[in-house]
């Protein structure tokens, strides 16, 4: 690791994926700590992208993939951004504007068949720049048996994807949620209103600099922090 | 709301509990109960729609569900759902909690199904720090059967609150009579009766009461019997069948688009259970079958879900028979939770031993303690989604790891949230009475659609 805590790439690796910046052992700073720790500076890496063989039938539903994209006329290294091989489970980064061509290939190629997308959730991450917000869609295919997993990026910025509602009706609510959580306005949903929280909220709460609220406890004095600023191991 | 101008209640001759208001599309009149004499001199020619609000209520122990219907006289020409009554922020509240806290949340999502969410949660939190193979033999057979047990309970509930939604309260009192005999065993085995997080990442909190084999043998044959009474109960009832046969119809077509899983996808006639097709917990090593119907309607969901119970009793069975003495928790000292819990004259406590152990003769002990339940393990970077067979389908949990002690993102992904969806489907040109049937068939459970 360098000095400025960005990390060396090591040896095989294309390219890391630096998401954040730990610093700190307890969340604070300017405490006039002397113990070092408050100087800790540590990425915060995410699984690196993967190099062919991907090992398994990785490599088989890859290779239909690339064959359905060729068939759709859709060039692969501008569809797929990158693909994540980690704890035995694979991911497609597919860029946003072809995310309803990708679903739709996924649930009709017959090599595919992935009947199923079991939803998408959203992840915030503040420190990745330009794509703060993720969407990731877990497909199932019942014949085949398999999972993928499909990841989607939106930058803070602009946060607009297509959505797959026309492909895939199961993920009308589960949009809702992920728009209604995250603010990410997934274009051309036919009815995309809160779900979960009041029509009349404001901010979507569970995204990372969503401010949380606390409760104004006081014990001789003290006030309990929001749970964002209180002191905790990190 | 500019196209919306409410009439002001103190206009004379104005209702003040059941105003009017104009909209785009005409008069809008809103009824609280024995006045429809104040709307008899509703417009002639307009087309009259009726919009009923049926909810937000608590419908037995589903939770609190608002469903909007348009009828046309007593048949349903549009239904929607209305959630959200139950979101409790427990996604949000588990990213400041410790991995082995979040337990403690997941559990409470649906209560009805409790080991199953931790299931979900910790197979995933194993997956990403890489123990998954190294779970001890005996911590999976536990969990096979306490998942198996309350597989058992949450469809005895389906089936009370489902039975009380249509009149049956026989149903209603067996199902929940037969319930408490399962709910004792889990107060025998984890202290509690609901709410357990009795599933740790790394295996269980605790190893079975020296009774617990014996308790649950004994049990097994009662229930068994019981459930036969319930079964037979409604199985050939005229009234039953008359509620529930061709209502809430869903064909396989029609599951697969809205994403169905569980028996209503069952119910359908496919067969597919991930503790057949993609295994966990040592599930391949069980045997059993996937009953199947292929009705399509609430009257099949109703036999799947008694042929699953015995299914789960056999499965049960098999786990007392496998349950061979050891260790219940990964041997890695840097996971494994360091207390035993004991219980102590007081009712509960720590193990006096490592009491004694910590804080009389090991230094480092109590260090290793402290630091393990103030500040937790580390988990590497990276995400996992895995998925369970829950008694109401793929519940599946998305878990996102920064490195850091607590989880950066957790996303559970419901099935009674995800078959919701389908009670339009369901219930749209139908009876109003159908619409209860329909939404019991589907047995949501509101505190995990909400999470």
């Amino acid at each position: 690791m360098t000095e400025s805590g960005i990390p060396v790439v090591p040896e095989g690796v294309s390219e890391l994926d630096v998401v954040g910046v730990r610093r700190g052992s307890f969340q604070v700073s300017g405490s006039g700590d002397t113990s070092g720790f408050g100087g800790l500076v540590s990425p915060i890496v995410m699984p690196a992208p993967t190099e062919r063989p991907y090992g398994g039938w990785f490599d088989e539903l890859a290779d239909e993939i690339e064959l359905a994209l060729a068939d759709r006329n859709l060039p692969v290294s501008s569809v797929i951004d990158k693909v994540v091989v980690d704890r035995d489970e694979i991911t497609f980064f597919v860029l946003a504007e072809y995310i309803v061509d990708f679903a739709r290939m996924l649930r009709d190629e017959p090599g595919l068949r992935f009947e199923m997308c079991l939803g998408v959730n959203g992840v915030h991450y503040l420190e990745d720049k330009g794509r703060e917000l993720h969407a990731v869609y877990p497909f199932l295919s019942i014949t085949h048996n398999r999972r993928i997993r499909v990841e989607v990026t939106a930058p803070d910025a602009n946060p607009h994807i297509p959505s797959i509602v026309g492909i895939y009706p199961s993920n009308d609510w589960h949009e809702r949620e992920t728009w209604d959580f995250f603010g990410i306005v997934f274009d051309g949903h036919p009815g995309l209103t809160r779900i979960e929280m009041p029509d009349d909220w404001a901010g979507h709460p569970q995204r990372k600099d969503y401010p949380l609220g606390g409760i104004p406890v006081e014990y001789k004095g003290a006030t309990i922090p929001a749970p964002d600023n209180r002191r905790a191991y990190n | 709301m500019s196209d919306v101008t409410y009439s002001s209640a103190a206009d004379p001759g104005e209702d003040v509990y059941a105003d009017s208001y104009e909209t785009f599309d005409g008069t809008v009149y809103n009824l609280a109960g024995g006045d429809w004499d104040s709307i008899a001199a509703a417009p002639e020619g307009e087309k009259e729609r009726i919009v009923v609000n049926m909810g937000p209520q608590h419908p037995s122990t589903h939770g609190v569900l608002r469903l909007v219907l348009e009828l046309d006289g007593e048949t349903v020409t549009d239904a929607r759902c209305g959630i959200g009554y139950l979101h409790t922020g427990i996604e949000k509240n588990m990213e400041y909690r410790t991995w082995v806290q979040g337990v403690t949340f997941v559990t409470r999502m649906d209560y009805l199904t409790p080991f199953f969410n931790e299931a979900a949660y910790v197979l995933a939190v194993e997956k990403l720090l890489g123990i998954s193979q190294n779970i001890p033999e005996r911590a999976n057979v536990i969990r096979v059967l306490m998942m198996e047990l309350n597989r058992i309970s949450s469809h005895l509930v389906a089936l009370a609150t489902g039975g009380m939604e249509l009149g049956a309260l026989t149903a209603m009192t067996f199902g929940f009579r037969e319930r408490e005999l399962v709910l004792d065993l889990f107060e025998m085995v984890t202290g509690l009766r609901m709410n357990s997080a009795f599933f740790r990442p790394g295996g269980v909190a605790q190893d079975l009461p020296s009774d617990g084999e014996k308790a649950i043998r004994d049990t097994l044959p009662l229930l068994r019997k019981r459930m036969k009474d319930t079964a037979d109960l409604l199985i050939d009832n005229a009234i039953w069948m008359g509620r529930t046969v061709d209502v809430g119809y869903l064909d396989l077509q029609g599951c697969m688009a809205l994403g169905m899983t569980g028996p209503v996808l069952r119910s359908a006639g496919l067969p597919h259970d991930l503790r057949k097709s993609q295994p966990y917990c040592g599930y391949e090593a069980y045997e059993f079958d996937v009953p199947t119907q292929t009705s399509c309607d609430a009257y099949g969901r109703f036999l799947i879900r008694i042929a699953e119970m015995h299914e789960s009793l056999n499965i049960v069975e098999q786990c007392l028979d496998r349950l061979t003495p050891g260790p219940v928790m990964v041997e890695d000292k840097k996971i494994a939770w360091p207390a035993q819990l004991s219980i102590g004259s007081d009712g509960q406590g720590n193990s006096t031993e490592h009491i004694k152990h910590i804080m009389s003769e090991s230094m480092e002990s109590l260090i290793h303690h402290f630091k393990l339940v103030t500040e937790g393990f580390t988990v590497p970077a990276g995400q996992a989604y895995v998925a369970v067979e829950s008694p109401r389908g793929e519940l599946g949990a998305h878990v996102v790891s920064s490195g850091g002690t607590r989880p950066y993102r957790v996303h559970f992904r419901d099935p009674s949230f995800n078959n919701l969806q389908a009670t339009a489907a369901m219930s749209e040109g139908s009876m109003v009475a159908d619409v209860i049937a329909a939404v019991a068939s589907i047995d949501p459970v509101m505190g995990g659609v909400d999470r």
